[in-house]
């Protein structure tokens, strides 16, 4: 039970406030058209899909987290694997509203399904990832809605039953990150998308910001609800996450490596992100801020002595999901823009407008994890106590 | 997904209406259905612009395949094209689109990567000493990957080598826009405008008619021009002679006569997208 009713209701208002911002703006957008956005022809990509890559990863990551809760019995994770998959399901809903507001026609979606609809199957990547991304959807509320109705009857849910779900969830959750990323590595006009290395980079950086996230979450849970997660079950996370920060940082630098030392002409927008290119800046400084924070966070989850003591791995999972942020966000998405295929360096920087729109989403995304969190800890406080009755 | 965007609240520069909404895709209408459409379209842009506006759907004529020529020893960098073409195809004023850009580059130094190009060049008189021009369009590639990306299908390559857009299916995704090697889609960031005299009333579904907000669109090679004998309006308003056009098929055709007898070249073969814009040096 969330124990504080005023605190909930603040948070709740608070949540509201930022929705209707973001649905204003969202209205004013479809007025005047995307020109409210700084995307133009040369960077036409920006924010909203920014976020949208984020996210995935962070949906992906939500059940990858879980599932060795289930394959190897790890009874401290097992307790949480319910709050992993409804995470999975806010981020996936937040991905797609992402990239439902990056359209220039939105009313015109039905456009992509099939039979009524002219799907580019299986030509064009952002299909195969809409077709992963909603069965991630589905398969997430079928395990979160079969424990719900058990756990409301009183029973212990029968694990047999959603075996194979659980099972299907593993290489799905791999599949929508993947499609993601190849949603990227497939265009040809954009050396710094088209690399091999982008599948296992962004499966890696999703391994570091998911949990992270979870890690925060789980705390809160255990704060606000007489649900017991144990320390030791947030320091194995915690552990996982400094392999997957250790991972991607080894990418990185792989990548880094291969352009510059190479030194074809691809390596522009590595150039332009790191460094900057022919006097323009805009990005340096906050590639320079993720990779630092990552490069921190890392040290503090790698050592016991940090990643065991809760403020220090507070502060890691911090940084790890603002450097996470920026470098598969705007480090990411924009670059590929930059120079443009022209050879025109056009600068990004989103506009208050694209703010207002993104914030309105993770809003909206917090509220509905808040509602379902809300809804879950009754019956499952309920169910964990008369669980241990009977085992006693 | 689907349903999500169906309750969504429509774009406000269209009214809302059934036959609009669901609207079909061009390929899956019979020429009857197509007729009805161009009806409505020409009734809405008699209500924008005021004028009596025709939209043609002239179909490929067969045995026929487009090809373009560049010829960079005359190109002198004055921008006509891009201006008929602005004009020809009713592209917006403002916000301005151009479906051509011509690349300012220095003689002597690199140039096939194009990082250093001119796009904004504003000289007294051109051609400038030290500097040569590539015009750059939609290279109409006979493997493009604006057209292998696309989620519905709302772009496709035409029997005679044109890639067009079905403005009404185009959902404004921009994947086209991202996956294109040559810059050549442009996408409509607010509504487009033009002012009723200036708009050219002789159009094709699948070229230059009116536009909307919120779609991608791209040259055409003036479809509604060349399927009926006529060529592009950059070749025609090109005063240096730089510009060739015709059919790929005929063995007589300038196009054809070009490419056997000059050094051509087209951009960016390196991805492998074969484009039937072929640049050559007569000189």
């Amino acid at each position: 039970m969330i124990k504080n009713g005023k605190l909930f209701g603040v948070w709740m208002a608070f949540l509201i406030v930022l929705i209707v911002v973001g649905i204003v703006a969202y209205a004013r957008q479809t007025g005047v058209g995307h020109i409210s956005s700084a995307m133009r022809d040369q960077v036409s990509w920006g924010f909203f899909i920014s976020n949208y890559v984020f996210f995935v990863g962070v949906a992906a990551a939500a059940v990858l987290l879980v599932v060795p809760a289930y394959i190897y019995h790890f009874k401290p994770l097992k307790e949480i694997v319910l709050f992993g998959e409804m995470a999975a399901i806010v981020a996936v809903i937040i991905a797609i509203l992402s990239v439902i507001v990056d359209l220039g026609h939105a009313s015109r979606l039905w456009h992509i399904l099939p039979l009524i609809g002219k799907m580019h199957f299986p030509n064009s990547l952002l299909v195969w990832n809409v077709l992963f991304l909603n069965g991630y959807l589905i398969i997430n509320l079928v395990l979160v809605g079969y424990a719900w109705y058990m756990m409301s009857q009183g029973k212990e849910y029968n694990l047999a039953l959603v075996w194979p779900l659980i099972l299907l969830s593993i290489p799905w959750a791999v599949s929508i990150h993947t499609s993601t990323a190849f949603v990227f590595s497939g265009v040809v006009a954009r050396p710094f998308w088209n690399a091999s290395i982008l599948a296992p980079r962004f499966l890696a950086s999703a391994f570091c910001s998911g949990p992270a996230i979870m890690l925060i979450v789980f705390q809160l849970i255990r704060k606000y609800s007489k649900v017991e997660i144990e320390n030791r079950a947030l320091f194995k996370v915690a552990e996982l996450i400094a392999y997957a920060i250790g991972i991607n940082l080894f990418l990185l630098g792989a990548e880094i490596f291969k352009e510059f030392y190479s030194g074809s002409i691809h390596k522009a927008p590595l150039q332009y992100l790191y460094f900057g290119l022919h006097g323009n800046y805009q990005l340096v400084p906050w590639i320079w801020i993720a990779l630092l924070f990552n490069s921190t966070a890392f040290v503090l989850f790698l050592l016991p002595k940090t990643r065991e003591k809760l403020l220090t791995m507070n502060i890691g999972a911090a940084l790890v999901i603002i450097g996470v942020f920026i470098e598969k966000g705007i480090g990411f998405v924009i670059p590929g823009f930059i120079p443009d295929t022209l050879g025109e360096i056009y600068q990004y920087w989103p506009t208050l407008s694209e703010f207002m729109i993104t914030v309105g989403i993770w809003a909206f995304g917090a509220l509905l994890y808040t509602l379902m969190v809300k809804f879950t800890l009754p019956v499952y406080s309920a169910t964990l106590l008369s669980a241990e009755k009977q085992s006693r | 997904m689907g349903i999500a965007g169906a309750l969504l609240p429509l774009s406000s520069a269209e009214a809302f209406s059934f036959s609009a909404f669901f609207q079909k895709h061009f390929k899956e209408m019979s020429d009857e259905e197509i007729k009805r459409v161009i009806k409505r379209l020409e009734e809405e842009a008699l209500k924008d612009y005021k004028k009596k506006i025709s939209i043609s759907a002239t179909k490929p004529l067969p045995g026929v395949k487009f090809g373009y020529g560049l010829d960079l020893s005359r190109c002198i960098g004055c921008r006509r094209c891009v201006y008929g073409c602005v004009e020809e195809n009713n592209l917006s004023r403002n916000p301005q689109v151009q479906w051509i850009s011509v690349l300012k580059l220095k003689k002597g130094k690199k140039w096939i990567d194009l990082e250093g190009a001119e796009r904004y060049y504003d000289p007294k008189k051109v051609p400038e000493q030290d500097y040569f021009y590539v015009p750059v369009q939609c290279q109409q590639c006979e493997d493009p990957p604006c057209v292998k990306v696309c989620p519905t299908q709302a772009t496709w390559k035409e029997p005679d080598g044109i890639v067009v857009v079905d403005y009404n299916w185009c959902i404004g995704c921009r994947y086209c826009m991202a996956a294109c090697p040559y810059g050549a889609r442009h996408f409509n960031w607010s509504k487009p405008t033009i002012s009723p005299d200036e708009i050219n009333t002789d159009t094709h579904y699948l070229g230059n008619r009116p536009r909307y907000e919120g779609v991608v669109e791209k040259c055409t090679f003036c479809v509604q021009r060349t399927r009926v004998g006529r060529y592009p309006a950059c070749v025609e308003v090109c005063p240096a002679g730089a510009r060739k056009f015709g059919n790929l098929l005929d063995p007589e055709s300038e196009i054809r006569k070009a490419i056997q007898n000059k050094r051509v070249f087209r951009l960016k073969e390196d991805l492998n997208t074969s484009p039937t814009f072929f640049y050559f040096f007569s000189i």
